[in-house]
Protein backbone atom coordinates (compact mmCIF):
# COMPACT_ATOMS: atom_id res chain seq x y z
CA UNK A 1 0.00 0.00 0.00
CA UNK A 2 2.50 2.08 0.92
CA UNK A 3 4.83 2.01 -2.84
CA UNK A 4 1.35 3.44 -4.38
CA UNK A 5 1.03 6.24 -1.95
CA UNK A 6 4.28 7.35 -2.22
CA UNK A 7 5.17 9.88 -5.00
CA UNK A 8 2.47 11.59 -3.55
CA UNK A 9 3.36 11.85 0.03
CA UNK A 10 6.43 14.15 -1.88
CA UNK A 11 4.06 16.09 -3.75
CA UNK A 12 3.32 18.82 -0.36
CA UNK A 13 7.16 19.65 -0.71
CA UNK A 14 6.76 20.36 -4.13
CA UNK A 15 4.74 23.58 -2.84
CA UNK A 16 6.65 24.60 0.26
CA UNK A 17 9.07 28.21 0.21
CA UNK A 18 11.86 26.02 1.55
CA UNK A 19 11.89 23.22 -0.51
CA UNK A 20 12.00 25.43 -3.56
CA UNK A 21 14.70 23.70 -6.04
CA UNK A 22 18.27 26.03 -6.33
CA UNK A 23 18.91 26.93 -9.59
CA UNK A 24 22.97 25.92 -10.46
CA UNK A 25 23.26 29.00 -12.27
CA UNK A 26 21.64 32.12 -12.52
CA UNK A 27 19.07 33.04 -15.50
CA UNK A 28 20.46 34.28 -18.17
CA UNK A 29 20.58 37.99 -18.13
CA UNK A 30 20.00 40.77 -20.85
CA UNK A 31 22.70 41.02 -22.79
CA UNK A 32 24.82 44.32 -21.56
CA UNK A 33 26.13 46.27 -24.51
CA UNK A 34 29.72 46.07 -22.47
CA UNK A 35 31.96 44.65 -19.65
CA UNK A 36 35.21 44.28 -18.61
CA UNK A 37 35.88 40.99 -20.33
CA UNK A 38 34.32 39.36 -22.96
CA UNK A 39 35.14 35.59 -23.27
CA UNK A 40 34.33 33.78 -26.63
CA UNK A 41 33.74 30.13 -25.86
CA UNK A 42 30.97 28.31 -22.71
CA UNK A 43 33.65 25.04 -22.23
CA UNK A 44 35.79 24.28 -19.62
CA UNK A 45 38.31 26.45 -20.28
CA UNK A 46 36.58 29.50 -20.98
CA UNK A 47 34.29 28.71 -17.83
CA UNK A 48 37.54 27.73 -15.50
CA UNK A 49 39.19 31.49 -17.23
CA UNK A 50 36.19 33.48 -15.54
CA UNK A 51 36.36 31.39 -12.44
CA UNK A 52 40.13 32.42 -11.74
CA UNK A 53 39.46 36.05 -12.91
CA UNK A 54 37.40 36.41 -10.06
CA UNK A 55 39.04 34.47 -7.72
CA UNK A 56 42.50 35.84 -8.59
CA UNK A 57 42.43 38.51 -9.91
CA UNK A 58 38.88 39.98 -8.73
CA UNK A 59 37.71 40.87 -12.27
CA UNK A 60 34.25 39.97 -12.09
CA UNK A 61 32.24 42.18 -15.39
CA UNK A 62 32.93 39.12 -17.39
CA UNK A 63 30.59 37.89 -20.04
CA UNK A 64 30.83 34.41 -21.29
CA UNK A 65 28.85 33.70 -24.95
CA UNK A 66 28.40 30.78 -26.18
CA UNK A 67 27.58 29.43 -29.44
CA UNK A 68 25.50 26.26 -28.38
CA UNK A 69 24.69 25.34 -24.51
CA UNK A 70 27.22 25.65 -21.85
CA UNK A 71 30.32 23.08 -22.45
CA UNK A 72 28.49 21.03 -25.19
CA UNK A 73 31.36 20.93 -27.19
CA UNK A 74 34.80 19.55 -26.96
CA UNK A 75 34.17 19.53 -22.90
CA UNK A 76 30.65 17.10 -23.14
CA UNK A 77 33.37 14.65 -25.67
CA UNK A 78 36.46 13.88 -24.25
CA UNK A 79 37.75 10.66 -22.78
CA UNK A 80 38.11 12.68 -19.36
CA UNK A 81 41.63 11.35 -18.51
CA UNK A 82 43.90 13.59 -16.36
CA UNK A 83 47.94 13.10 -16.33
CA UNK A 84 51.04 14.61 -16.47
CA UNK A 85 53.51 12.40 -17.85
CA UNK A 86 54.69 14.40 -20.92
CA UNK A 87 57.79 14.61 -22.77
CA UNK A 88 58.97 17.95 -22.69
CA UNK A 89 59.84 19.87 -19.54
CA UNK A 90 57.47 22.96 -20.29
CA UNK A 91 54.86 20.00 -21.11
CA UNK A 92 55.68 18.55 -17.68
CA UNK A 93 55.09 21.72 -15.79
CA UNK A 94 52.23 23.17 -17.14
CA UNK A 95 49.80 19.82 -17.32
CA UNK A 96 51.22 18.90 -13.57
CA UNK A 97 49.84 22.08 -12.24
CA UNK A 98 46.66 21.23 -13.71
CA UNK A 99 46.91 17.36 -11.70
CA UNK A 100 47.90 19.58 -8.38
CA UNK A 101 44.72 21.95 -9.50
CA UNK A 102 42.14 18.88 -9.95
CA UNK A 103 43.23 16.89 -7.05
CA UNK A 104 41.00 20.18 -5.08
CA UNK A 105 38.46 21.27 -7.08
CA UNK A 106 35.76 19.02 -5.53
CA UNK A 107 36.94 20.47 -2.03
CA UNK A 108 37.06 23.78 -3.86
CA UNK A 109 33.75 23.99 -5.33
CA UNK A 110 32.09 22.18 -2.69
CA UNK A 111 30.54 19.96 -5.65
CA UNK A 112 31.66 15.74 -6.52
CA UNK A 113 33.72 16.24 -9.60
CA UNK A 114 33.87 12.15 -9.18
CA UNK A 115 37.63 12.71 -9.58
CA UNK A 116 39.21 9.41 -9.65
CA UNK A 117 42.79 8.25 -9.40
CA UNK A 118 43.47 5.16 -11.54
CA UNK A 119 46.81 4.68 -12.51
CA UNK A 120 47.69 5.49 -16.02
CA UNK A 121 50.00 2.90 -18.04
CA UNK A 122 51.28 3.84 -21.50
CA UNK A 123 51.97 0.49 -23.30
CA UNK A 124 55.17 0.40 -25.08
CA UNK A 125 54.54 -2.70 -28.07
CA UNK A 126 58.30 -1.69 -29.78
CA UNK A 127 61.93 -1.36 -28.72
CA UNK A 128 61.50 2.72 -29.87
CA UNK A 129 58.59 3.06 -27.69
CA UNK A 130 60.23 1.53 -24.59
CA UNK A 131 63.03 3.94 -25.25
CA UNK A 132 60.57 7.08 -25.14
CA UNK A 133 59.08 6.01 -22.16
CA UNK A 134 62.33 5.24 -20.27
CA UNK A 135 62.93 9.36 -22.03
CA UNK A 136 59.39 10.06 -20.78
CA UNK A 137 60.05 8.72 -17.33
CA UNK A 138 63.41 10.23 -16.46
CA UNK A 139 61.72 13.32 -17.75
CA UNK A 140 59.01 13.19 -15.36
CA UNK A 141 60.98 12.10 -12.52
CA UNK A 142 63.63 15.15 -12.61
CA UNK A 143 60.29 17.54 -12.24
CA UNK A 144 59.24 15.63 -9.52
CA UNK A 145 56.33 14.08 -11.68
CA UNK A 146 55.53 9.96 -10.33
CA UNK A 147 56.23 7.96 -13.61
CA UNK A 148 58.15 5.09 -14.33
CA UNK A 149 58.96 2.17 -16.60
CA UNK A 150 58.07 -0.66 -15.78
CA UNK A 151 58.19 -4.10 -17.60
CA UNK A 152 55.60 -7.26 -18.29
CA UNK A 153 56.22 -8.97 -15.12
CA UNK A 154 55.24 -5.83 -13.08
CA UNK A 155 52.17 -4.87 -15.75
CA UNK A 156 50.91 -8.40 -15.40
CA UNK A 157 50.83 -7.51 -11.48
CA UNK A 158 49.00 -4.39 -11.78
CA UNK A 159 47.17 -5.30 -14.83
CA UNK A 160 46.19 -9.02 -14.42
CA UNK A 161 43.65 -8.51 -17.64
CA UNK A 162 45.42 -7.08 -20.27
CA UNK A 163 46.83 -9.66 -23.15
CA UNK A 164 50.60 -10.13 -22.36
CA UNK A 165 51.12 -12.79 -24.72
CA UNK A 166 53.89 -12.64 -27.18
CA UNK A 167 51.18 -14.49 -30.23
CA UNK A 168 49.87 -11.28 -31.06
CA UNK A 169 50.97 -8.85 -33.66
CA UNK A 170 52.23 -6.25 -30.67
CA UNK A 171 53.07 -8.05 -27.77
CA UNK A 172 53.64 -5.45 -24.89
CA UNK A 173 57.31 -4.92 -24.04
CA UNK A 174 56.66 -2.26 -21.14
CA UNK A 175 55.12 0.49 -20.06
CA UNK A 176 55.27 4.36 -18.85
CA UNK A 177 53.12 3.52 -15.43
CA UNK A 178 52.09 7.24 -14.17
CA UNK A 179 50.50 6.19 -10.75
CA UNK A 180 48.75 9.70 -10.59
CA UNK A 181 47.16 9.52 -14.10
CA UNK A 182 42.78 10.28 -13.17
CA UNK A 183 40.02 10.47 -14.68
CA UNK A 184 36.80 13.04 -13.50
CA UNK A 185 33.60 13.59 -14.56
CA UNK A 186 34.10 16.32 -17.52
CA UNK A 187 30.62 17.94 -17.32
CA UNK A 188 30.83 18.24 -13.41
CA UNK A 189 34.19 20.13 -14.04
CA UNK A 190 32.58 22.86 -16.36
CA UNK A 191 29.55 22.67 -13.74
CA UNK A 192 31.94 23.71 -10.79
CA UNK A 193 33.80 26.49 -12.45
CA UNK A 194 30.25 27.88 -13.66
CA UNK A 195 28.48 28.13 -10.54
CA UNK A 196 31.80 29.55 -9.16
CA UNK A 197 32.62 32.03 -11.61
CA UNK A 198 28.96 33.18 -11.99
CA UNK A 199 28.49 33.70 -7.85
CA UNK A 200 31.15 35.90 -8.20
CA UNK A 201 29.37 37.64 -10.86
CA UNK A 202 30.16 36.58 -14.23
CA UNK A 203 27.21 36.30 -16.94
CA UNK A 204 26.64 33.41 -19.33
CA UNK A 205 25.05 34.01 -22.44
CA UNK A 206 24.23 30.98 -24.29
CA UNK A 207 22.80 30.39 -27.89
CA UNK A 208 24.98 33.54 -28.69
CA UNK A 209 27.45 33.52 -31.17
CA UNK A 210 29.67 35.91 -32.04
CA UNK A 211 29.61 37.23 -35.49
CA UNK A 212 32.20 39.59 -35.45
CA UNK A 213 35.04 41.42 -33.82
CA UNK A 214 35.04 44.79 -33.50
CA UNK A 215 39.01 45.96 -33.88
CA UNK A 216 39.96 49.62 -34.08
CA UNK A 217 43.93 50.40 -34.72
CA UNK A 218 45.38 47.32 -34.24
CA UNK A 219 43.15 47.06 -30.44
CA UNK A 220 40.02 44.88 -29.91
CA UNK A 221 36.88 47.14 -28.72
CA UNK A 222 34.39 43.97 -28.68
CA UNK A 223 32.31 41.54 -30.50
CA UNK A 224 29.20 41.53 -32.98
CA UNK A 225 26.31 39.09 -31.70
CA UNK A 226 22.94 38.65 -33.23
CA UNK A 227 21.91 39.96 -29.77
CA UNK A 228 24.00 43.63 -30.61
CA UNK A 229 27.49 44.92 -30.19
CA UNK A 230 29.29 43.70 -26.91
CA UNK A 231 32.66 46.02 -26.03
CA UNK A 232 34.70 45.41 -23.83
CA UNK A 233 37.92 45.96 -22.79
CA UNK A 234 39.42 42.17 -23.23
CA UNK A 235 38.54 40.00 -25.54
CA UNK A 236 39.72 36.03 -25.02
CA UNK A 237 38.60 33.32 -27.66
CA UNK A 238 38.46 29.90 -26.12
CA UNK A 239 36.84 27.68 -28.90
CA UNK A 240 38.47 24.19 -29.27
CA UNK A 241 36.64 23.25 -32.75
CA UNK A 242 36.32 26.41 -34.45
CA UNK A 243 39.59 28.15 -33.30
CA UNK A 244 40.79 28.61 -36.98
CA UNK A 245 37.15 30.76 -37.48
CA UNK A 246 37.06 33.00 -34.62
CA UNK A 247 40.47 33.96 -35.15
CA UNK A 248 40.01 34.31 -39.18
CA UNK A 249 37.18 37.18 -38.17
CA UNK A 250 39.85 39.14 -36.20
CA UNK A 251 42.03 38.80 -38.72
CA UNK A 252 45.48 36.56 -38.14
CA UNK A 253 46.18 33.10 -39.11
CA UNK A 254 46.92 29.85 -36.71
CA UNK A 255 49.27 26.74 -37.00
CA UNK A 256 46.16 24.59 -36.97
CA UNK A 257 43.72 21.84 -38.72
CA UNK A 258 40.76 21.07 -37.58
CA UNK A 259 40.52 17.06 -37.40
CA UNK A 260 37.33 15.19 -35.94
CA UNK A 261 38.50 12.68 -33.14
CA UNK A 262 36.18 9.81 -32.31
CA UNK A 263 34.95 8.31 -29.02
CA UNK A 264 32.75 5.57 -27.76
CA UNK A 265 31.49 3.82 -24.70
CA UNK A 266 31.22 0.05 -24.19
CA UNK A 267 27.48 -1.44 -22.50
CA UNK A 268 27.78 -0.92 -18.67
CA UNK A 269 29.98 -3.65 -17.08
CA UNK A 270 30.99 -4.22 -13.71
CA UNK A 271 33.67 -2.54 -12.00
CA UNK A 272 36.86 -4.39 -13.51
CA UNK A 273 39.45 -2.20 -14.60
CA UNK A 274 40.67 0.16 -12.71
CA UNK A 275 43.93 1.39 -14.82
CA UNK A 276 43.88 3.54 -17.63
CA UNK A 277 45.31 1.75 -20.04
CA UNK A 278 47.23 3.35 -23.26
CA UNK A 279 48.85 2.40 -26.42
CA UNK A 280 50.28 4.40 -28.48
CA UNK A 281 51.21 1.70 -31.07
CA UNK A 282 47.94 0.37 -31.17
CA UNK A 283 46.04 4.00 -31.30
CA UNK A 284 43.61 2.77 -28.56
CA UNK A 285 42.93 4.14 -24.72
CA UNK A 286 40.19 2.97 -22.63
CA UNK A 287 39.32 3.33 -19.24
CA UNK A 288 36.20 2.27 -17.37
CA UNK A 289 34.12 5.08 -15.83
CA UNK A 290 32.10 4.92 -12.68
CA UNK A 291 28.81 3.77 -14.27
CA UNK A 292 31.24 0.97 -15.53
CA UNK A 293 31.20 1.92 -18.98
CA UNK A 294 34.25 1.57 -21.09
CA UNK A 295 35.19 4.46 -22.64
CA UNK A 296 37.31 3.97 -25.57
CA UNK A 297 39.15 6.49 -28.13
CA UNK A 298 42.22 5.90 -30.79
CA UNK A 299 44.01 8.32 -32.95
CA UNK A 300 42.36 11.62 -35.12
CA UNK A 301 40.84 10.72 -38.12
CA UNK A 302 43.11 10.68 -41.50
CA UNK A 303 42.43 13.71 -42.74
CA UNK A 304 40.61 17.51 -41.63
CA UNK A 305 36.25 18.29 -40.94
CA UNK A 306 34.58 20.77 -39.06
CA UNK A 307 32.53 17.96 -38.58
CA UNK A 308 31.44 14.89 -35.05
CA UNK A 309 30.11 12.80 -37.85
CA UNK A 310 31.03 9.00 -36.96
CA UNK A 311 32.42 6.38 -39.52
CA UNK A 312 32.56 2.58 -39.58
CA UNK A 313 36.34 2.67 -40.53
CA UNK A 314 37.12 4.11 -37.22
CA UNK A 315 35.17 2.03 -34.95
CA UNK A 316 36.62 -1.23 -37.18
CA UNK A 317 40.57 -0.20 -36.34
CA UNK A 318 39.87 0.51 -32.81
CA UNK A 319 38.23 -2.19 -31.73
CA UNK A 320 40.38 -5.17 -33.75
CA UNK A 321 43.71 -3.65 -31.39
CA UNK A 322 41.21 -3.50 -28.39
CA UNK A 323 40.36 -7.54 -28.75
CA UNK A 324 44.11 -7.75 -28.76
CA UNK A 325 44.58 -5.96 -25.37
CA UNK A 326 41.55 -7.62 -24.47
CA UNK A 327 40.35 -10.61 -25.58
CA UNK A 328 37.61 -11.44 -22.97
CA UNK A 329 35.39 -8.11 -24.68
CA UNK A 330 34.07 -9.78 -27.77
CA UNK A 331 31.17 -10.14 -26.89
CA UNK A 332 30.76 -6.95 -25.10
CA UNK A 333 28.13 -4.30 -27.49
CA UNK A 334 28.93 -0.78 -28.41
CA UNK A 335 26.64 1.63 -26.44
CA UNK A 336 27.35 5.30 -27.94
CA UNK A 337 29.85 7.13 -30.47
CA UNK A 338 30.76 10.40 -31.09
CA UNK A 339 33.24 12.79 -32.14
CA UNK A 340 34.88 16.18 -31.08
CA UNK A 341 36.45 19.01 -33.46
CA UNK A 342 40.21 18.66 -32.33
CA UNK A 343 42.57 21.54 -32.88
CA UNK A 344 45.75 19.89 -34.04
CA UNK A 345 49.40 22.11 -33.72
CA UNK A 346 52.35 20.80 -36.20
CA UNK A 347 54.25 20.17 -32.43
CA UNK A 348 51.24 18.44 -30.60
CA UNK A 349 51.46 21.44 -27.85
CA UNK A 350 48.82 24.16 -27.45
CA UNK A 351 48.99 27.76 -28.83
CA UNK A 352 47.95 30.14 -26.00
CA UNK A 353 48.40 33.92 -25.03
CA UNK A 354 48.86 37.36 -27.12
CA UNK A 355 48.23 37.73 -30.21
CA UNK A 356 49.00 39.87 -33.28
CA UNK A 357 45.42 42.08 -32.04
CA UNK A 358 45.95 43.81 -28.92
CA UNK A 359 43.67 43.23 -25.57
CA UNK A 360 42.56 40.19 -27.31
CA UNK A 361 43.66 36.39 -26.28
CA UNK A 362 44.05 32.96 -27.24
CA UNK A 363 43.54 29.96 -25.40
CA UNK A 364 43.93 27.39 -28.67
CA UNK A 365 45.49 24.52 -30.17
CA UNK A 366 43.91 21.73 -27.37
CA UNK A 367 43.98 19.02 -30.14
CA UNK A 368 43.61 16.09 -28.19
CA UNK A 369 44.90 17.22 -24.74
CA UNK A 370 42.52 19.67 -23.71
CA UNK A 371 40.36 18.34 -20.86
CA UNK A 372 43.26 17.77 -18.69
CA UNK A 373 44.97 21.21 -18.83
CA UNK A 374 41.10 22.95 -18.06
CA UNK A 375 41.75 23.90 -14.51
CA UNK A 376 45.56 25.40 -15.29
CA UNK A 377 44.42 26.92 -19.08
CA UNK A 378 41.52 29.09 -16.53
CA UNK A 379 44.30 30.06 -14.29
CA UNK A 380 47.35 31.15 -16.82
CA UNK A 381 45.00 32.70 -18.78
CA UNK A 382 43.02 34.78 -15.88
CA UNK A 383 46.94 35.71 -15.27
CA UNK A 384 47.67 36.72 -18.92
CA UNK A 385 44.46 38.70 -19.39
CA UNK A 386 44.88 40.47 -15.85
CA UNK A 387 48.35 41.54 -16.25
CA UNK A 388 48.63 41.51 -20.31
CA UNK A 389 51.42 39.65 -20.22
CA UNK A 390 51.34 35.89 -20.79
CA UNK A 391 51.85 33.83 -17.61
CA UNK A 392 54.92 32.03 -17.10
CA UNK A 393 53.62 28.04 -17.53
CA UNK A 394 52.17 29.30 -21.21
CA UNK A 395 55.20 31.58 -22.45
CA UNK A 396 56.58 28.37 -24.63
CA UNK A 397 53.09 28.16 -25.92
CA UNK A 398 53.49 31.44 -27.26
CA UNK A 399 51.81 31.49 -31.24
CA UNK A 400 55.09 33.11 -32.81
CA UNK A 401 57.02 30.21 -31.72
CA UNK A 402 56.26 28.79 -35.42
CA UNK A 403 57.83 31.68 -37.47
CA UNK A 404 60.45 31.30 -34.59
CA UNK A 405 61.20 28.08 -35.06
CA UNK A 406 61.26 27.24 -31.04
CA UNK A 407 58.48 24.71 -30.91
CA UNK A 408 57.85 22.50 -28.12
CA UNK A 409 57.46 19.15 -29.64
CA UNK A 410 55.02 16.76 -27.30
CA UNK A 411 54.13 14.42 -30.20
CA UNK A 412 55.71 11.37 -28.57
CA UNK A 413 53.90 11.92 -25.22
CA UNK A 414 50.74 13.71 -26.78
CA UNK A 415 50.04 11.84 -30.03
CA UNK A 416 47.35 9.30 -29.00
CA UNK A 417 48.06 9.09 -24.94
CA UNK A 418 45.62 11.71 -23.96
CA UNK B 1 34.17 2.77 -46.23
CA UNK B 2 34.05 6.36 -47.99
CA UNK B 3 35.10 6.08 -51.68
CA UNK B 4 37.90 8.56 -53.45
CA UNK B 5 37.98 8.96 -57.10
CA UNK B 6 41.93 8.88 -57.79
CA UNK B 7 42.49 10.02 -61.20
CA UNK B 8 45.54 7.47 -61.69
CA UNK B 9 43.57 4.43 -60.52
CA UNK B 10 40.12 5.59 -60.29
CA UNK B 11 37.53 4.52 -57.21
CA UNK B 12 39.29 3.50 -54.27
CA UNK B 13 38.58 3.26 -50.51
CA UNK B 14 39.42 6.39 -49.11
CA UNK B 15 41.70 4.24 -46.70
CA UNK B 16 44.52 3.89 -49.45
CA UNK B 17 44.95 7.67 -49.48
CA UNK B 18 47.27 10.12 -47.25
CA UNK B 19 45.60 13.85 -46.86
CA UNK B 20 48.61 16.40 -47.32
CA UNK B 21 47.06 19.48 -46.32
CA UNK B 22 46.20 22.67 -48.80
CA UNK B 23 47.26 23.89 -51.71
CA UNK B 24 49.42 26.70 -50.94
CA UNK B 25 51.30 28.87 -53.94
CA UNK B 26 54.72 28.12 -52.43
CA UNK B 27 56.61 31.10 -52.08
CA UNK B 28 60.54 31.46 -53.88
CA UNK B 29 62.66 30.10 -50.78
CA UNK B 30 65.72 31.91 -52.24
CA UNK B 31 64.09 35.63 -51.60
CA UNK B 32 62.34 35.18 -48.17
CA UNK B 33 62.90 35.55 -44.88
CA UNK B 34 62.94 32.75 -42.37
CA UNK B 35 59.49 34.24 -40.76
CA UNK B 36 58.09 34.16 -43.90
CA UNK B 37 59.13 30.90 -44.94
CA UNK B 38 57.58 29.76 -41.34
CA UNK B 39 54.24 31.13 -42.36
CA UNK B 40 53.98 29.41 -45.33
CA UNK B 41 54.91 25.89 -43.78
CA UNK B 42 52.92 26.28 -40.48
CA UNK B 43 50.59 28.64 -40.78
CA UNK B 44 47.02 27.33 -42.35
CA UNK B 45 43.71 28.81 -43.37
CA UNK B 46 42.02 25.80 -42.31
CA UNK B 47 38.66 26.73 -43.86
CA UNK B 48 35.32 25.27 -43.11
CA UNK B 49 33.84 25.04 -46.96
CA UNK B 50 35.14 23.70 -49.98
CA UNK B 51 38.97 23.73 -50.20
CA UNK B 52 41.33 22.66 -52.57
CA UNK B 53 44.04 19.63 -51.08
CA UNK B 54 46.37 17.71 -52.15
CA UNK B 55 46.27 13.99 -51.60
CA UNK B 56 47.94 10.99 -52.54
CA UNK B 57 47.22 7.55 -53.13
CA UNK B 58 50.01 5.85 -51.25
CA UNK B 59 50.25 2.25 -52.79
CA UNK B 60 51.28 4.38 -55.65
CA UNK B 61 52.46 7.14 -54.40
CA UNK B 62 50.61 9.12 -56.94
CA UNK B 63 49.91 12.65 -55.65
CA UNK B 64 47.28 14.90 -56.87
CA UNK B 65 44.13 17.59 -56.06
CA UNK B 66 41.25 17.00 -55.15
CA UNK B 67 38.53 19.19 -53.83
CA UNK B 68 36.78 18.96 -50.61
CA UNK B 69 33.96 20.49 -48.74
CA UNK B 70 35.27 20.40 -44.47
CA UNK B 71 31.70 20.69 -43.69
CA UNK B 72 29.59 17.82 -45.12
CA UNK B 73 32.60 15.38 -45.67
CA UNK B 74 31.83 15.10 -49.53
CA UNK B 75 34.49 15.14 -52.34
CA UNK B 76 33.81 17.55 -54.95
CA UNK B 77 36.08 16.33 -57.61
CA UNK B 78 40.21 14.93 -57.89
CA UNK B 79 42.14 16.09 -60.86
CA UNK B 80 45.77 15.56 -61.50
CA UNK B 81 48.50 18.52 -59.95
CA UNK B 82 49.14 18.77 -63.85
CA UNK B 83 45.76 20.67 -64.26
CA UNK B 84 47.03 23.53 -62.14
CA UNK B 85 50.92 23.46 -62.34
CA UNK B 86 51.40 24.22 -65.65
CA UNK B 87 55.35 25.28 -65.16
CA UNK B 88 57.81 23.01 -63.21
CA UNK B 89 59.16 24.31 -59.90
CA UNK B 90 63.18 25.11 -59.78
CA UNK B 91 64.20 23.27 -56.42
CA UNK B 92 67.54 23.85 -57.39
CA UNK B 93 69.72 25.43 -53.90
CA UNK B 94 69.50 29.54 -54.16
CA UNK B 95 72.23 31.35 -56.02
CA UNK B 96 74.18 32.54 -52.97
CA UNK B 97 73.92 36.15 -53.93
CA UNK B 98 69.84 35.96 -53.59
CA UNK B 99 70.13 33.90 -50.26
CA UNK B 100 68.84 36.23 -47.51
CA UNK B 101 70.37 34.02 -44.91
CA UNK B 102 73.09 35.64 -42.88
CA UNK B 103 76.02 34.03 -42.62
Amino acid sequence: MLPALFPYKLLPYGFRRKYRPQRFIPKQKDLRSSYDVVIIGGGGHALACAYYLARNHGITDVCILEKGYLAGGNTARNTAIIRSNYLTPEGVRFYEQSLKLYRDLSQEFDFNILYSERGHFTLAHTDAAVRTSRWRAEVNKQLGVNSELIFPDEIHRLCPHLNMSDKVRYPILGALYHPPGSIARHDAVAWGYARGATAMGAEVHQQTPVTGIIIENGTVKGVETPRGKVYANKVMQAVAGSTSLVAKMAGFRLPIRTIPLQACVSVPLKPFLDQIIVSGSLHVYVSQSSRGELVMGGSTDPYGLYSTRSTLDFKEGLLGHMLELLPMLGEVKILRQWAGMADMTPDFSPVMGLTPVRNYYIDSGWGTWGFKATPVCGMTMAHTIANDTPHDLIKPFYLDRFVEYAQVGEKGAASVGH
Amino acid sequence: MKIMNCPLNGPRNISEFAWGGEVKPMPDPGSLDDRAWGDWLFLENNEAGVVREWWCHVPTSFWFIAERNTVTDEIVKTYPASDIFKERVNFAPPSKTSGTEKK
